[in-house]
């Protein structure tokens, strides 16, 4: 089975503080992984470590069996791409959608058409021609974050990190979402890092999965174990902690 | 003891009411659920409740809170009843508290003009150990920062608790915590109810949340309520195709592997009226007649389907 994310003793200090400690995971090639935790747990700063927002303090991350340290960032970008929450912070509000994508293909892929993958992206996360011509902020909350997975697509990436990509939506359309992510993961070529507080959505939406507490990964395994029979403490507390009603 | 009668809210510049005619009860030591996603006018309900609705908003209706008209109320009378009759407790405590305030300053004030600053000041003491903060003579001399989300959420209810209120509107109160403080708060909720016998409005867009705590549930799509009922017979035989859609698309930790069934489509915003049934766009089940004009609240549910 091939690796498409290799992470091995990931460590960062703020201070005194250490927001992730000696952590480590493998997400298989067209695979997904969960990495479950509160605030504080170190996941976010996790994510940022792999986009090289940040540098670690030790450890080492592959993608696709190469280095992140050695690489460039167009390089880097070509191998891993974030959705955040909210992607209002990070659309262009002047940029109408098709011009976003447009731009995007013109970085990487200078000299090829970019008309036909444009149409193809928008085809693929399910955005019309209205939607194609709107600026970010005349969309809704879940168009927005379609644009913003066809933004990190176009790129043709091996792993695609989503940050509470779906925390912000309404119910109804955060099942859309999810079923679109189950859609593109199904075609092929990528595969997920799932971060996220929410249990049930990592229960439907991944194979495998990380605990994080207080930087470190408490518990991993296989998602249907975890949730099913969890072995570490914390993890049963935030079982336990699910809302459920009794009827 | 509340009883929102008729009422309705709109907004300046908007296709259709945010609030369309809707009526509501809560009795003395009721928790009711007021459910709905974004644009459902659910949190517009809850400040209307507060006498908080937009000056240039065009309301009709009628909101009762034990017999008093709150749309009527001079400012005063408002004060009163926001502190004694119904206190808010907001979603996020870190937007709701000041960073520069002692929490004992906080809680303070809110009393000090009726009973004094020093009798405040004991009382609040006296509120931080009713919601369950360890070391309360300590927490009065805290600030903010030092003290965690869930500790926050705490001293927010704390403040709601203050004027002995009669009912407490909790708006998405857990909605900005960790899952783990969330079941803490859910908790103490509950068991302030048990206690002091206050009712409670709980506004959320978690329908499984609203399950944990909630007597009777009042689902709202786009301004209108669609569904209501106990509780356990909304779950168990939800009756509008929104409630049963939105059920459905909740994910569980119990349906492992599984996606959940989406809706089609979105809740329209305020711009956007679409005619008759509101949920006709994106309904399975979507007749003529549901275009034709909108489906009255017969026997707690909204839709053509359910009375055939």
């Amino acid at each position: 089975m091939n690796i498409d994310l290799e992470v091995r003793g990931l460590r960062k200090r703020y201070g005194t503080f250490t927001a992730v400690d000696e952590v480590s995971f493998d997400l298989a090639e067209g695979g997904s992984l969960g990495l479950v935790g509160e605030s504080g747990s170190g996941k976010t700063t996790t994510a940022r470590l792999l986009l090289g927002l940040e540098r670690a303090d030790a450890g080492r991350v592959l993608v696709a069996g190469r280095p992140l340290a050695t690489l460039g960032r167009r390089d880097r970008a070509r191998l891993i791409q974030i959705v955040f929450q909210d992607p209002l912070g990070s659309l262009d509000p002047r940029l109408a959608v098709r011009e976003s994508l447009t731009e995007v293909l013109r970085l990487h892929f200078p000299g090829e058409p970019s008309a036909p993958r444009v149409a193809e992206l928008l085809d693929r996360v399910g955005l019309g021609p209205r939607e194609a011509a709107a600026l970010p902020r005349e969309l809704s909350g879940g168009q927005r974050q379609r644009v913003a997975i066809a933004r990190a697509l176009a790129v043709r990436p091996r792993v695609l990190v989503l940050d509470e990509a779906v925390a912000a939506l309404d119910v109804s359309v955060q099942a859309q979402i999810l079923g679109l992510l189950a859609e593109i993961r199904a075609a092929g070529g990528v595969s997920y890092l799932f971060i996220t507080h929410d249990l049930a959505v990592v229960g439907c939406v991944t194979d495998h999965v990380a605990v994080m507490r207080r930087g470190r990964i408490v518990e991993s395994g296989p998602t249907a174990r975890v949730l099913t029979a969890p072995e570490h403490e914390y993890t049963r507390l935030l079982l336990d902690s699910v809302p459920r009603h009794a009827f | 003891m509340l009883e929102i009668d008729e009422l309705a809210v709109r907004l300046p510049r908007t296709a259709r009411p945010a609030i369309d005619h809707i009526s509501l009860t809560v009795a003395a030591n009721e928790t009711v659920g007021l459910v709905g996603e974004s644009g459902s006018g659910k949190s517009l309900t809850a400040r209307a409740v507060l006498g908080l609705l937009p000056k240039d908003a065009q309301i009709s209706g009628e909101i009762r809170m034990d017999g008093a008209d709150v749309l009527t109320m001079s400012p005063a009378g408002l004060r009163r009843h926001r502190t004694h009759s119904a206190a808010m407790i907001y979603q996020d405590p870190r937007a709701a508290l000041s960073p520069f305030r002692r929490i004992g300053d906080f809680l303070a004030e809110i009393l000090r003009e009726e009973i004094g600053a020093k009798a405040a000041r004991s009382r609040a003491v006296e509120l931080l150990e009713l919601v369950g903060l360890s070391e309360p003579e300590r927490r009065v001399r805290q600030y903010p920062h030092e003290l965690s989300g869930g500790m926050l959420q705490r001293v927010v209810i704390a403040a709601a608790l203050a004027g002995e209120p009669r009912l407490l509107l909790a708006d998405e109160p857990t909605t900005a915590l960790d899952v783990t403080t969330q079941a803490e708060i859910i908790g103490l909720l509950r068991d302030l109810r048990a206690r002091m016998r206050t009712g409670m409005l709980f506004i959320t867009h978690d329908l499984e949340l609203a399950a944990t705590i909630c007597d009777r549930v009042y689902v709202m799509y786009a301004g209108r309520i669609v569904e209501t009922g106990l509780t356990r017979r909304l779950f168990a035989e939800p009756r509008h195709p929104y409630t049963s859609g939105l059920l459905a698309a909740t994910p569980r930790v119990s349906a492992l592997g599984t996606l959940p069934p989406a809706i089609p489509g979105r809740p329209p915003d305020l711009l956007s009226a679409p005619p008759g049934c509101r949920f006709a766009p994106r309904c399975p089940h979507v007749m003529d007649s549901c275009t034709a004009a909108a489906p009255p609240l017969v026997d707690g549910v909204a839709c053509v389907k359910a009375e055939l």
